[in-house]
């Protein structure tokens, strides 16, 4: 289990030859457009401030341009931040030397790209322990433990079969068993998904959720998909412009959208799928049909519907009765307000 | 008066004085450093010589036999192994064996020395834009200066022989496998080397596990390159006393001898054409990887 969470704090990055000069300006309310027009300068993140919780999901989303692929590259250090601390263990990955940089994305991090990019002179298992590989473990080592995971992963027969031999799903699930095999607490993932068809998606967001409740890494996901967040992330945080315009549970998003752009985003989301018994129900008499806390207002329904009943009673993991929820409560709130 | 129709030149004395003084400073430099020079290819020289020995002592099936093994290693096509081994007899039969293995020799370890050398550059060039910058228009000069005139100062300090010969056909052959190191190793895939980045390879181990292999099929055509260019240059490295089929067609252009003329032009191209069709096909399978595609 990973023991540490990542705090990012005060991230700028501005791309440009000069980016330090103009940090105080942006701070000074600078805006992107004027940084471009007037200085030829990019900002790319603005006072980024997140606390990432150790093994748990920490998705960051946002549209293309809202930077949330410069932010992941900042946590393995991929991109220079121009200033700000990544803090992982009680020490600043902005600051380490480049020996240590190494030795911590060898043994801290891995990753999932977009594009896969997998080796595509080496086969499947060549691609798979090739994070051993660079951190020279004896080859046989490595290739149990890739082995392993390449069937984990579902690609059981595969292994000596190259990469573009593939369909986009099963190179993508090369690119996770390669990340999973180098063991590291860290998996970044950015938009690991985002290439794969709906359903094919749908069901490696589903390898991802299974795999996760097993090993509980902390795992930083970038998507632009709102959907994608919300089925995921146990924390959510929204970028707009290189900075963070909201964050929270993806329930706290949906019922409490900052301001229009998100309310705008949040308008289409199954709440049924998002929002839990907890936040809906109300104290009453308890009724004989239960619910536990935490369920989905999605499973309340399908339970009252189910029996007939038009009204359950929320409990704890012991039994113990917190509240009330009827039919009319949860259908009500599944409906987006309008 | 200035006059419209003569170039107003530096003048007769002082253009012999000019040249003069060119040529005095590097007959100083040759007397200088010629011997060391000589003593410092001399360990090329000794293996050239012994790779001509072991190729002309040999009997000949021997050498046959191994050409054949060679061609069907790199190629795996018996039609080619057949279509060589033809010339070879061919050649054998009409008397040009010893010229033919000397030609032989000379091309293999001048790509062999094209190989060592331009390899390195090319990594190096890839890795730096200022070298990039420096080096190509050398290369540029090495291309395009014609042979001859490099032939001068080669001969000036070295004088004639094996040796001169090697580098003059090593100083045209060798850009075309640097040039294509250094390009393919800037082809390749940015997204990948960024996962290999990710996954915390050193700078070398990015060159030895993403960048040489990925870049190896334009090597490999730098290579080839390299060969024909080698092959190319015999007939000029035999103006310096380089034996082989370049000396015979020197001769036969001398006394206009036209069948012995097409006789070794011939038996050149045939060794090139071995080389190459060899070659290409040994880069082909090197890509094999990405010619099976997903359908």
């Amino acid at each position: 289990m990973a023991s540490h969470g990542i705090e990012i704090r005060n991230l700028y990055k501005i791309f440009g030859p000069k980016g330090h000069k103009y940090v105080d300006a942006v701070r000074g309310g600078m805006s992107k457009t004027e940084l471009n027009e007037k200085y030829g300068h990019v900002l790319g993140l603005k006072d980024i401030n997140i606390s990432m919780p150790a093994g748990k999901i920490q998705v960051v989303m946002g549209l293309s341009g809202s930077g949330k692929s410069t932010l992941i590259r900042h946590i393995n250090r991929l991109i220079e931040p121009t200033v700000g601390e990544v803090i992982y263990e009680g020490q600043d990955v902005c600051k380490m030397s480049k020996a240590e940089l190494l030795q911590f994305r060898r043994m801290k991090t891995a990753m999932v790209f977009q594009k896969f990019a997998l080796l595509p002179h080496r086969t499947v298992l060549a691609n798979t322990l090739y994070g051993l590989e660079i951190q020279r473990v004896p080859h046989k080592e490595a290739e149990e433990r890739a082995r392993r995971w390449i069937s984990r992963v579902g690609l059981e027969g595969f292994e000596d079969h190259y990469p573009n031999q593939l369909s986009g799903g099963m190179q993508q699930r090369v690119g996770l068993a390669r990340a999973l095999t180098n063991d590291a607490d860290i998996l970044l993932m950015d938009e690991a998904f985002s290439a794969l068809d709906p359903l094919i998606r749908m069901d490696m967001q589903g390898v991802l959720l299974d795999i996760q409740q097993e090993l509980h890494k902390t795992v930083v996901f970038i998507t632009h998909d709102l959907d994608e967040a919300l089925r995921l992330g146990d924390r959510i945080a929204i970028l707009r412009d290189g900075a963070v315009i909201q964050q929270g549970t993806g329930q706290d998003i949906v019922l409490n959208p900052q301001d229009d752009y998100i309310a705008e985003f949040v308008k289409e989301v199954n709440r049924g799928r998002v929002i839990r018994a907890d936040t809906v129900m109300k104290p009453g008499e308890p009724v004989d049909l239960t619910i536990e806390s935490g369920a989905l207002l999605e499973d309340v329904a399908k339970r009252l519907t189910e029996t007939g009943a038009s009204e359950l009673t929320v409990v704890d993991s012991t039994g113990k009765p917190l509240g009330q929820l009827t039919l009319h409560d949860t259908i009500g709130a599944m409906v987006t307000p309008s | 008066m200035w006059d419209w129709y003569e170039f107003p030149s530096i003048g007769r004395t002082d253009l012999r004085d000019l040249k003069k003084a060119g040529d005095e400073a590097f007959k100083a430099f040759s007397r200088a450093y010629g011997e060391s020079l000589e003593n410092f290819f001399q360990p090329l020289l000794s293996f050239l010589v012994w790779f001509e020995k072991l190729l002309i002592n040999s009997p000949w099936p021997v050498v046959m036999a191994v050409i054949a093994l060679l061609v069907w290693a790199g190629s795996r096509s018996w039609q080619l192994v057949l279509a060589t081994l033809a010339s070879l007899a061919l050649i054998g039969y009409l008397g040009m064996w010893e010229n033919t293995m000397y030609t032989l020799a000379l091309v293999s370890v001048a790509t062999l020395v094209c190989i060592v050398i331009g390899i390195p550059f090319g990594i190096l060039m890839s890795k730096s834009d200022r070298m990039q910058a420096i080096v190509t228009p050398v290369l540029d000069f090495m291309q395009t200066v014609p042979a001859f005139v490099y032939l001068i100062p080669i001969i000036l300090l070295l004088g004639l022989g094996k040796i001169p010969g090697l580098i003059a056909v090593c100083v045209y052959a060798i850009p075309p496998i640097v040039r294509l190191t250094n390009l393919g190793i800037r082809l390749v895939d940015k997204d990948v080397l960024e996962a290999a980045d990710a996954f915390g390879a050193s700078p070398r181990q990015k060159l030895w596990t993403v960048q040489m292999p990925l870049a190896l099929p334009n090597i490999f055509a730098g290579v080839n390159q390299t060969i024909m260019m080698a092959l190319a240059m015999v007939v000029v490295a035999a103006l310096i006393g380089v034996r082989g089929l370049g000396m015979e067609v020197l001769k036969a252009v001398n006394n206009q001898y036209i069948t012995l003329g097409f006789m070794n032009g011939l038996a050149i191209m045939a060794i090139a054409i071995v080389f190459d069709r060899t070659s290409q096909k040994f880069g082909k399978r090197l890509q094999k990887h990405s010619e099976i595609i997903h359908g």
